[in-house]
């Protein structure tokens, strides 16, 4: 039964089918495509509207503005729950037993967690095309240029992934929805434990300790570097951004094997 | 005669609720953890923002200290609504219906575990903040004015709960309010105090917003000193959102009862 290719039961085939189910039930079902488009959009509103007089503090010196310097920590937010939902709907299907079946029809099930991962991008490509849109609309200076905006993409492309194999990891351990808070928390910690609000200068005590070794400081700072047209780490930030899906790809690789292991 | 057999109802109910909540980790362990994380985030991550001029205080996290007593009712609403919407699932609530139990004692009695986790929460979310350094200029007396404006939110927050339990009988439905009252709390003055607010429309939202004066109320006993008009706003908001959530609930179970 192992094969790749476009073979039935091939890590290509499988990946395919998978990612298609995946993204067709995100698409269609409301419960799913509401929160995935709002909470974003709620975030940008809130910190971009209600804080904007944060730009106004001393030493705050962002060339692009308030709205683009929040712009970019609401896209990375938004990859990287992107891909804690991709997680979600993984722990839905093993609840649902669906799961097995998938198990029992892949012959490269390596395959099966592939196909989640490419449903959590093709979601946050959704997500990402309405929020951008919408922090046009409301103003948003862009001051990067073409490469500058795609490695920007880039950045959070690989933020999603890093986030669906860390939540794929938990998902396929626990094969229950029950595991949501151990695949949200963590990601929500090392999230606001970055320079969400005032670039890193601007922060003091404890957390601007945590914020200096924490690597999305590194992701934002970059990010926020690309919209304003002045890149800022970018080596640090992609060698994070690389480094990070194949870490937890190995920890969703494990969890595979359990899951296998299960049954 | 009718008074005590209608305080036994209640009486029975409310130790089930509180005892219920009291048993279940966790409804109260992220009740108490997450607003508290935020307020440590928030308040070191927005602290430059006390540099602004017109800031009312120079501590951001007395100013923040506010804001757990808010997601600490959120919590409320999910839990006594999630509570209520198990009993609805599992049958029990038919089964109280063939009793000679009153609405009103079902659902003042079903209050009850929000009273508790109020009372918790308030005095977890004030020793913690004190502890950490935040300011109290109204004292003892203010500390007891804030955990009873704290209760008083909390369990007009559980009234909607319950009213969201008895009119979709789904615990799912009730936690998927959540992120629609989490929004509430976004669009206020949560952040910065209103008339540092730039961005016109959501100064506009904020300012029609609820939540922002309930916010006001928990600031003035922290940093502002008495002000009995934010007091009075504070509280009368909690007492008509209590009376619409209880007279909705109320009317919610009869349509429950008839259909049951």
């Amino acid at each position: 039964m192992s094969g790749g290719g476009n073979r039935p039961g091939g890590f290509r085939a499988v990946a395919l089918a998978v990612s298609w189910r995946s993204f067709h039930n995100f698409l269609t079902n409301p419960a799913f495509l509401l929160p995935a488009l709002l909470f974003p959009l709620f975030f940008f509103v809130a910190f971009a509207g209600g804080l904007s007089a944060m730009s106004n503090t001393p030493g705050f010196d962002f060339p692009s503005g308030y709205t683009a310097f929040q712009f970019v920590f609401v896209l990375l937010q938004s990859a990287a729950f992107g891909g804690v939902f991709t997680g979600f709907a993984m722990a839905r299907d093993f609840e649902s037993g669906f799961a097995r079946r998938y198990l029992l029809a892949a012959g490269r099930r390596g395959g099966i967690v592939a196909g989640y991962a490419l449903a959590g991008v093709l979601r946050a490509l959704v997500t990402w095309a309405m929020l951008t849109a919408i922090a046009l609309i409301a103003g948003m200076q862009v001051g990067g240029e073409g490469v500058e905006l795609v490695a920007l993409y880039v950045l959070a492309l690989f933020t999603n992934l890093a986030a669906t194999m860390w939540a794929a990891g938990v998902a396929m351990r626990v094969r229950s929805i029950q595991g949501g808070p151990l695949m949200q928390f963590p990601v929500f910690l090392i999230l606001f434990l970055a320079p969400v609000y005032v670039p890193l200068s601007l922060l003091s005590g404890w957390i601007h300790a945590v914020a200096s070794v924490n690597p999305v400081t590194a992701l934002l700072e970059a990010g926020r570097g690309f919209i304003s047209g002045e890149p800022v780490l970018v080596a640090l930030a992609f060698a994070i951004a690389l480094t990070l899906p194949v870490l937890f790809g190995l920890w969703a690789r494990g969890g595979l094997r359990r899951a296998e292991a299960a049954g | 005669m009718n008074s005590r057999r209608l305080g036994t109802q209640v009486g029975q109910l409310a130790r089930r609720s509180v005892l219920r909540t009291l048993r279940q980790p966790a409804q109260i362990v992220p009740a108490l953890v997450f607003p508290l994380f935020l307020l440590a985030v928030n308040s070191n991550g927005l602290a430059s923002a006390t540099e602004l001029p017109g800031f009312p205080t120079d501590s951001y996290l007395t100013f923040a200290l506010a804001v757990p007593f808010m997601q600490g009712a959120l919590f409320s609403v999910m839990n006594a609504g999630t509570d209520l919407a198990r009993d609805i699932e599992t049958g029990f609530l038919n089964r109280l219906a063939l009793t000679p139990l009153r609405s009103g004692a079902l659902l003042s009695g079903l209050l009850a575990g929000a009273v508790v986790l109020g009372l918790v929460q308030a005095l977890t979310y004030l020793t913690v903040g004190l502890i950490a350094g935040a300011e109290l200029v109204t004292g003892v007396a203010g500390a007891l004015v804030i955990v009873a404006l704290a209760v008083s939110i909390t369990v007009a927050f559980g009234s909607i709960g319950l009213f969201a339990a008895l009119r979709t009988g789904s615990g799912e439905a009730v936690q998927g309010l959540f992120p629609v009252f989490f929004v509430f709390l976004f669009i206020s003055a949560m952040a910065l105090p209103l008339e540092l607010i730039q961005t016109d429309w959501f100064h506009d939202v904020a300012s029609a917003n609820p939540i922002t004066y309930l916010l006001e109320a928990f600031r003035s006993l922290l940093f502002e000193g008495w002000d009995a008009g934010a007091l009075a706003l504070g509280f009368g908001i909690a007492a008509a959102v209590l009376i619409l959530g209880m007279l909705a609930a109320s009317r919610a179970l009869s349509a429950r009862l008839v259909r049951t």
